[in-house]
Parts: structure tokens; sequence; C-alpha cells
């Protein structure tokens, strides 16, 4: 069997139209309340690009390669790391009037109940 | 069988990680679940980081002898760019959050522009649409690396003015005509055209072109335009992502890129919407240069002030107060002082509520995450199309640090530079009070009407120092009372 994924004109068109639709469709139904964040948890979405940077790295035969692969791979980490901290970061910060009332458990089982949820 | 094994591990953690990224981002539609969300998120990433370690059993007999001095250097760059970026990331301040995103989005364009170097330097790339979609990646993802650094020093302050010369459209277009020609003349020298100079130094020369096109294209724009700029080059990013994720044949990078190419579309077209502006005329028409006496004449009436406490007072005895912030509140560092503020209000049983232009804050959204870092809890932040009936309704409107966003002219003056922008109504609330350093006009140079209007009345001074004078009134009132 064959898992090799190669996926060559119409194919590769179709995967970038659904997945910019849903892209659009997704995006379109954040809050203008959450643009910041929106924007920086998307920022640290593409920093996906860092597996594309370890491929390029790993397969370095030559210095100019390996000097290259490294650079991406060290950009491609920061634009990971630093858009998750920022996010959440960001993200923490939106309470609700009973979470700034009543303390912050009651914010916090709310999160785990709903998560536990959806993992069923 | 071990590459077998590979490919079936990584496509399917890669394939986890995309659906993670979507639903994760899906999450943000609510501040509640979002949390959640960007952990999902967080948990597809370090998935497809990891399991692309398994790169090293897949690849090419070239690199083979190389293979521990790359998995050495990887490891130190995601290291070192990982911790420092993660450090960065906790430590910044939330009013420099937009130079922060900028950043973080050029590095990501920066490592798409390094994946399609790799690949065009190791000739690796096969086929011309393979060798098109590679230059094309490289060309939004350089453009977008030196942009986003252009803006970073923009939005930090480093570079103040914006750089404008005469016939600079031209000579952008001149730039990028010779990039695309550069482009093309790699696309023949890896196709074995032979050239006096090889083709690395074409693919160099290609580069170099690609980045100097994006610092001459951020350059002219005003700063007041950068929320768009950095919405524009975080689609470029994710665009130029998901092309290197096509010469890859990584279907995580395709998903991911497209879905951030899309989302940065979308932020670019309610910005500029916002704006009252087309995304054409942000990048290529330099506005943010104060127009001198443009629009707006003499306005009949003259500006009224008051004082903190009088104000202060009036607002703790009306029924409903709507604050408009603007980011001169995130200048004057007195988000805290506000809340503080509207604490006591809410305790003599105000109705209080936020209203926030899309434009308030250097980037979408801005305003809102400086409010909930001062605590403000988000069930009282309104955005401007579910607030702006409400003033008509509303005893006092409480403007702060914000001009153009309720300057009443882009509704009835033609003449005006921002005629058309949507805006808060603030000008039909009973009474309106604006905090503003001392009389003269807003960032964009624009008379506003509204504070010559017969409802409103002016507090001048400094944000902090009069927030801290309305608090002290409202408590001297209550030790009155008691």
């Amino acid at each position: 069997m064959n898992f090799d994924i190669t996926m060559t004109g119409f194919v590769a068109l179709y995967v970038f139209m659904l997945a910019g639709f849903a892209g659009w469709v997704i995006i379109g139904g954040v809050p203008a309340i959450l643009h910041t964040p929106l924007m920086s948890g998307s920022n640290f979405v593409h920093g996906i690009v860092v597996v594309g940077g370890l491929f390029a790295l790993l397969n370095a035969s030559t210095a100019l390669e390996q000097g290259i692969g490294f650079f991406a791979v060290l950009l491609g980490a920061g634009n990971v790391a630093g858009g998750y901290a920022v996010t959440d970061r960001m993200l923490a910060m939106f309470k609700t009037s009973n979470d700034t009332t009543k303390h912050k458990p009651g914010a916090h089982g709310r999160h785990a109940k709903g998560h536990a949820h959806k993992k069923s | 069988m071990l590459t077998q094994l590979t490919q079936v591990a990584i496509g399917g953690v890669d394939l986890i990680a995309a659906f993670l990224f979507m639903y994760g981002l899906k999450q943000m539609s609510s501040p509640a679940s979002a949390p959640a969300g960007i952990r999902l998120a967080g948990v597809g990433m370090v998935g497809a980081v990891l399991v692309s370690f398994l790169y090293v059993f897949t690849v090419d007999a070239a690199a083979r002898p190389h293979l521990m001095i790359n998995i050495a250097l990887a490891v130190v760059a995601l290291g070192i760019g990982g911790a420092g970026a993660w450090f960065a990331g906790r430590t910044v301040q939330m009013t420099a959050m937009p130079q922060m995103v900028a950043i973080y989005n050029g590095m990501g364009g920066g490592a798409a522009g390094g994946i399609a170097a790799v690949e065009l330097f190791g000739a690796r790339t096969h086929g011309i649409t393979q060798l098109v979609v590679t230059l094309l990646g490289a060309l939004i993802g350089s453009i977008s690396l030196s942009g986003s650094l252009i803006a970073w020093a923009k939005l930090d302050g480093v570079l103040k003015a914006p750089w404008r010369v005469p016939g600079q459209q031209f000579m952008n277009l001149a730039v990028m005509i010779i990039t695309l020609a550069v482009g093309g003349v790699v696309l023949f020298a890896s196709h074995g055209a032979v050239l006096t100079l090889g083709t690395p130094t074409w693919i160099a020369i290609f580069f170099g072109c690609a980045l100097v096109f994006g610092i001459l294209m951020t350059l002219p724009i005003g700063g007041a335009d950068m929320p768009v700029v950095i919405s524009i080059y975080n689609a470029f990013t994710g665009l130029a992502v998901g092309l290197e994720g096509f010469v890859l044949q990584n279907p995580a990078l395709m998903i991911a890129g497209m879905v951030v190419g899309a989302a940065g579309l979308l932020l670019t077209l309610i910005m500029a919407k916002a704006m009252n502006r087309s995304v054409a005329n942000v990048l290529f028409t330099n506005f943010g240069t104060p127009a001198k006496g443009k629009g707006t004449g003499p306005v009949p009436g003259t500006e009224k002030s008051v004082e903190a406490s009088d104000a202060a007072i009036k607002m703790r005895y009306a029924s409903s107060v709507i604050i408009v912030p603007g980011y001169g509140l995130a200048a004057a560092h007195a988000q805290q002082k506000l809340f503080e503020f509207v604490k006591l209000l809410l305790a003599a049983k105000v109705s209080v509520k936020f209203a926030i232009h899309p434009v308030a804050g250097r980037m979408p959204g801005q305003m809102d995450v400086l409010l909930a870092e001062a605590g403000v809890p988000y069930d009282m932040i309104f955005q401007l199309d579910d607030i702006n009936d409400d003033f008509a309704t509303t005893d006092v409107a409480l403007v702060i640090g914000a001009n153009d966003v309720v300057n009443p002219a882009a509704r009835s003056d033609k003449s005006s530079p921002i005629f058309g922008m949507p805006i808060l109504n603030a000008d039909k609330a009973k009474q309106v009070y604006v905090i503003k350093r001392g009389q003269g006009k807003g960032y964009s140079g624009i008379v506003n009407a509204l504070f010559y209007e017969p409802v409103c009345a002016m507090v001048y001074g400094d944000a902090q120092a009069v927030l801290v004078k309305m608090i002290e009134a409202v408590r001297g009132l209550g030790a009155a009372a008691a």
C-alpha cells in the first residue's frame, strides 16, 4: 500500500479552495471583540510553516541549504511560540461580569465541563 | 516498510493537527470557548512539530551524511527561536501588541521564503508548476518578511514619518516588474538556459528584489493605516505558507496557510470598510498625512469646557452612560483608572456600556484587549453595530481619547475626508463629555464638529489625571451621603 501523499494540479486547487472557504466562514463567525487574538491566533496557525522548515533543514545537503534551513526553522519556531504565547495571554484576559465578581474557579469549572462535553 | 510507517505517522498527525487548527479557530467565536480552542490548536502544533522529526527516515541519500548535524541544527533553531519569541510574547505590553504580531508575522513569511530558497538553491523542484508556485511563495513570503519589519518599525516608533518621494508608485511598480522578470529568468535558468550569471546568483537577486519591494511598498503608508497593513501581511504569510505547502506536498501547510490567508483577507476588508477606504486606497494613495484645512471649514458654535468633577457627578446621577474609548486612552495608560471610575458608577446603579469602533486601536480589536486587560468584563463591551442605536436613549456619552470615530461630519459633510466612514453616534446622546488633552485637531487633522455641538462639553486634561479627579468627585459624594 502506498501512503505517499501526492497532490497535483486540480487536487491541490480543490484543497486550496475548500481551505480558503472554510477559513472565510470560520473567521466570519468570530466576533469583533476577539479580532486581535484572532489575528495573533491565525498568525500562530501559519507558524505550521516550521514543519516545512524542518523538512527542508533535515534534507539539507550543502552548507548553504543548512544555513537557510536553520534560518527557516528559527523564524518558524519564533512564529509558533510567539503567536501562541500572546494569543493565550490575551484570551485569558477576557472575563464576564460573573467571573470578575465571583472569582476565577467558577470560570475554570465551566471551561473544564464544556471541554469534556465536546470531547465525549 | 519504515518509509511507509513514517508516511502514515506524519500524515496522520498532520491531519489531526489541521483539524485542530480549524476547530481551535472555530472556538474563537466566543470569548468563553476561545482559550480552550487555542490550546487545542497548540496541541496540534506540538504534535506536528514532533512528528516531523520522523522525516529523518525519509531523507535523500545526499543529505544522509549530514543528518546528525541537521538534527542538531533543527533542535538548536527550535530552541532559540521558540524560547526567544515565547519570552517576548509573555512579557510584551498589550499596547505593543500590533508590532509584536507584525514581527511574528514577518517570521512566518521569512520561514516560508527560506523553505522556497532551499528548494530553489537545491534545484529540488520538478516541473514548471512546482517551480512557479515555489517562486510565487518565495515572492509573497519575502514581501511579508521585509514589509512586516517596516510595519514593526513604524508601530514601534523607530520610523517616525512615512517616507514618500515623487513618483513613488512608478518606482514601486518598476521594482515589482524587475522582480517578476528576475523570477522569469530563474524559471528559464532552472530549465537549462545558459546564462552569464549562474542560477544561484539569479535566485539571490530574486530574493533581494522581493525583499526590497516589501520595504518600498510599506514605507509610504501612514501609521494610521497600519491595522490594514498588518492584516494584509497576515494574509500574505498565510498564502506563502500554503504555496510552499504545495511545493513540499504537505497538506497541513496548505490547509493552515489557506485558512489564515482567507482570515487575513477578511480582516483586511473589515478594517478597510471601517475606515471607509478601499484596500487599494490604503496601499497606493498615501493617506495619513494631515489634511491641511481640507474639508470642514469653520464650524458654527464654540467648544465649551467643564470641570472633571462636575462631569463625574452628572454621570453618577445619570441612569445610563456609554463610554467611547480611543487609542488616546491607552496612550495615557488610563484604562485601569477608567475601569475604577466605571466600577463606582456601577455601584451607584448606573448602566455602563463601552462602545468600540472597529478602528479604535492600532490593530483590529486592540481596544477590546486593552479593556479586558484592565479588567472590564466583555459583556460590557459592545461593537459599533450593536450599540449605535442606544446612544439616542443614553444620558451621557463619555468620549476618551477618540476623535474621528465620533465626528458627525462623517455622516453629513460631503466635503470631509472621512465622509461615509461609519461612526459611533455619540452626538445623539443627551449629554456628551469629551476628555481631551487640549484644543486642537485629532490624529487625522480633521476638525471634529462634535466638539462644537450644544450637547457636548470638553473636559481638558490628561486622561489619567482627569479620571483620578472624577473618581475623587464620586467618592466624595459617597462619603457625604454616608
